[in-house]
């Protein structure tokens, strides 16, 4: 609306010193806004559309890091070697599998902790805010090095809560956390929960943008609490639920650093810790392999898009968008 | 005093109702961050434990220690003994024998040396709460903390300026200005949140070698001066709603979009540039990926989440030094953030929630 002042003022000053007609105003306007936004154009041209394309003429290449004199044509050969290569079935595997478990974990227990940060009933929001947040802070690595050990079979406290039930969970036979390929996802599982604060606070800030009358008219209704739940939170907090689906298929996908620090490229247990982005990283860059690391990476980049492509085509069907703005 | 109306008695059950309410999700909420922060409590007992404590797994909860006591220049053990008449005394071990030993009362040495008739090496020693600070000592040292620090706030710091200036230019020239393709750009810039940086590595790595900056931290420095996508989304939202107002005036005085942007945007946008300067500063310290990557081969110069997951591949055996340096590297992140948190959460918010 106010771009219209704008564009006058702009035609008042250029007139006295031109007198060239309004479009040459608006020519000048479009001047500045590309000037300003420049360095963004600069830096996406370099960074980001230059190497995507780059990476698709790497993938053709034999290219080893080794002896960037020896370089080839090598056509599909990437490509069909990334398709039969075990270790890429291995870590799509490990990398739905965690997806399929953590990503909806996560929308719930941020949602379930917004709803209690929420609620009129509880005393001293603040502070629990702050105290779910908390841990959202803490540097990553210093996260998983915090949870490997409170992990530990013998010596942590998870295990020892748990032999305190009675069950045998210290043992020779008890719950080892990091040998196990299923266990190990809920350890992941707990160490990502320990970053729900975002997810949470988003949440947090849709429920309170819910106008009460809403509310009031379905309490009215005789709407219980699991049926206003259902029927006015859900609806109206669809559009913060996906876009926190989206962000967190986004990063689950390109998980990498809790299976890097504990169990670096090795896959342990059983290749559950080899997720995309580690596989990735150990052929182009521990071994060298930049032609066929450029081939995975191009995977990665059609897994994700594809993903995304398949939410944002779910989003009519769940996703509310009450008024247009 | 007014006098007060007689409640109802559904009033008073209401407000019975909702007290109990108020008790039960407070506590249930209580025991709920009581179970998610336990790896921190585990962690700073853990840090201060010592080696033998860690290891072991029926060792006390907290950093215990047996206790000694200093007789006559010697350093005793002190154990529980049971008296013959019930009474369990805490009494130090002068003289040990096989069927009776000598003990000396650490409350009242002056008392004299008691007999004692019993095994000694069947009696429980006594152990105090004994935090070993010098675990941080140590840890701090290992690893070098301050070198460490030194690198990443190096690191955090420049690049911060850095982002934030660019960012701050990009997202005023996305909220103010009209020009052909705007939405299309604007929606390719947001686009780049979700394109996976993977893709972008080969190449890019390729290139840096060349260049040999491979080991350096021009890599990870140098892009921070093209904006980012997520610093313009929120920058570009608070200038929406900054008044036209201010900028005409400024614009009737003869101020061009340059001056205009640095005398009247940037001041008014404060707030938002503190949180996107925050939240920047966060995603360097925690940034692992890429120093890992541009970095590799030079580990004298990596930021702290390297470090760390360096330190901790080497001293694996001593999990007390590597959580005493977990705790190290949390702990200014964590200090800022309970300073900083309303502009942080409000930060959240505007990315979240505006879309």
């Amino acid at each position: 609306m106010s771009d219209f002042t704008d564009a006058a003022l702009a035609v008042r000053r250029r007139d006295k010193r031109s007198g060239r007609p309004v479009s040459s105003m608006a020519r000048r306007e479009a001047r500045w806004g590309y000037a300003f936004i420049s360095p963004w154009i600069i830096g996406f041209v370099l960074f980001w559309a230059v190497p995507i394309g780059a990476s698709l003429v790497f993938s053709a290449l034999d290219f080893q890091l080794t002896d960037p004199g020896a370089t080839s044509f090598a056509g599909g050969d990437n490509w069909q070697r990334a398709l039969s290569d075990p270790d890429t079935w291995t870590s799509l595997a490990a990398t739905f599998r965690f997806t399929v478990l953590f990503l909806p974990l996560s929308l719930v227990v941020a949602l379930g902790l917004a709803l209690l940060l929420n609620s009129k009933h509880l005393k001293f929001t603040g502070l629990f805010r702050l105290l779910f947040f908390m841990p959202s802070m803490i540097p990553l690595v210093a996260g998983v090095l915090i949870w490997q050990q409170v992990l530990n079979p013998q010596t942590g406290w998870v295990n020892r809560l748990i032999g305190l039930t009675g069950v045998d969970a210290t043992g020779s036979d008890g719950i080892r956390w990091f040998d196990n390929p299923v266990l190990v996802l809920f350890a992941f599982s707990f160490i990502g929960l320990w970053g729900v604060g975002n997810a949470m606070i988003v949440n947090l800030a849709g429920l309170q943008g819910i106008p009460t009358e809403l509310y009031e008219a379905a309490e009215i209704d005789g709407a219980g609490w699991w049926r206003r739940l259902r029927t006015v939170t859900l609806p109206l907090l669809s559009p913060i639920v996906f876009y926190n689906l989206v962000i967190g298929s986004v990063l689950v996908l390109q998980y990498f650093v809790v299976p890097w620090v504990l169990f670096g490229a090795s896959g342990r247990p059983g290749g559950a810790s080899k997720f995309l982005l580690v596989h990735f990283y150990q052929e182009a860059f521990v071994f060298g392999n930049m032609g066929y690391g450029a081939a995975l990476a191009w995977l990665i980049f059609i897994v994700v898009a594809v993903l995304t492509g398949l939410l944002f085509g779910t989003a009519r069907y769940w996703v509310h968008y009450g008024t247009e703005r | 005093m007014t006098t007060e109306a007689k409640p109802t008695d559904a009033a008073v059950r209401r407000r019975r109702r909702n007290l109990l309410l108020s008790g039960c999700t407070t506590l249930g909420a209580i025991l709920l961050a009581a179970i998610f922060l336990m790896p921190l409590g585990y962690g700073a007992a853990t840090a201060l434990k010592d080696k033998d404590g860690v290891s072991d797994p029926n060792a006390a909860i907290l950093p215990v220690t047996s206790l000694t006591f200093e007789y006559e220049g010697e350093e005793l053990d002190v154990y529980a003994v049971p008296m013959p008449d019930g009474e369990v005394r805490e009494l130090a071990l002068v003289q040990p024998g096989r069927e009776a030993s000598v003990f000396v009362d650490p409350e009242d040495p002056g008392a004299g040396t008691v007999e004692w008739e019993g095994r000694w090496r069947a009696l429980d020693p006594v152990t105090g709460v004994d935090p070993q600070w010098g675990n941080f000592e140590e840890a701090w040292n290992t690893i070098d903390f301050m070198r460490l620090m030194g690198w990443t706030l190096m690191y955090a710091l420049t690049t911060m300026l850095f982002t934030v200036v660019s960012s701050a230019v990009v997202a005023y020239g996305f909220a103010r200005f009209r020009f052909p393709g705007r939405n299309l750009l604007f929606g390719l810039l947001m686009a780049t949140i979700l394109l996976p940086p993977a893709v972008t590595l080969v190449p890019k790595y390729a290139v840096f070698l060349q260049m040999g900056w491979v080991g350096t931290y021009l890599p990870l420095i140098v892009p921070q001066l093209f904006a980012n996508a997520f610093n313009v989304f929120l920058l570009r939202q608070y200038f929406l709603t900054i008044p036209r107002e201010l900028e005409e005036a400024a614009r009737i005085d003869g101020a061009g979009p340059i001056r205009t942007f640095v005398r009247v945007i940037v001041p008014q946008a404060f707030p938002a540039l503190t949180a996107v300067s925050l939240f920047h500063f966060f995603y360097a310290w925690n940034d692992f990926f890429e120093p890992l990557l541009y970095l590799a081969g030079n580990r004298d110069i990596v930021p702290i989440g390297v470090g760390l997951s360096y330190f901790s591949g080497v001293y694996n055996s001593e999990p007390h030094l590597i959580l005493a340096a977990a705790l190290l590297a949390l702990a200014l992140p964590v200090a800022i953030f309970l300073v900083a948190q309303r502009v942080f959460v409000r930060g959240i918010v505007v990315t979240g929630v505006d879309k």
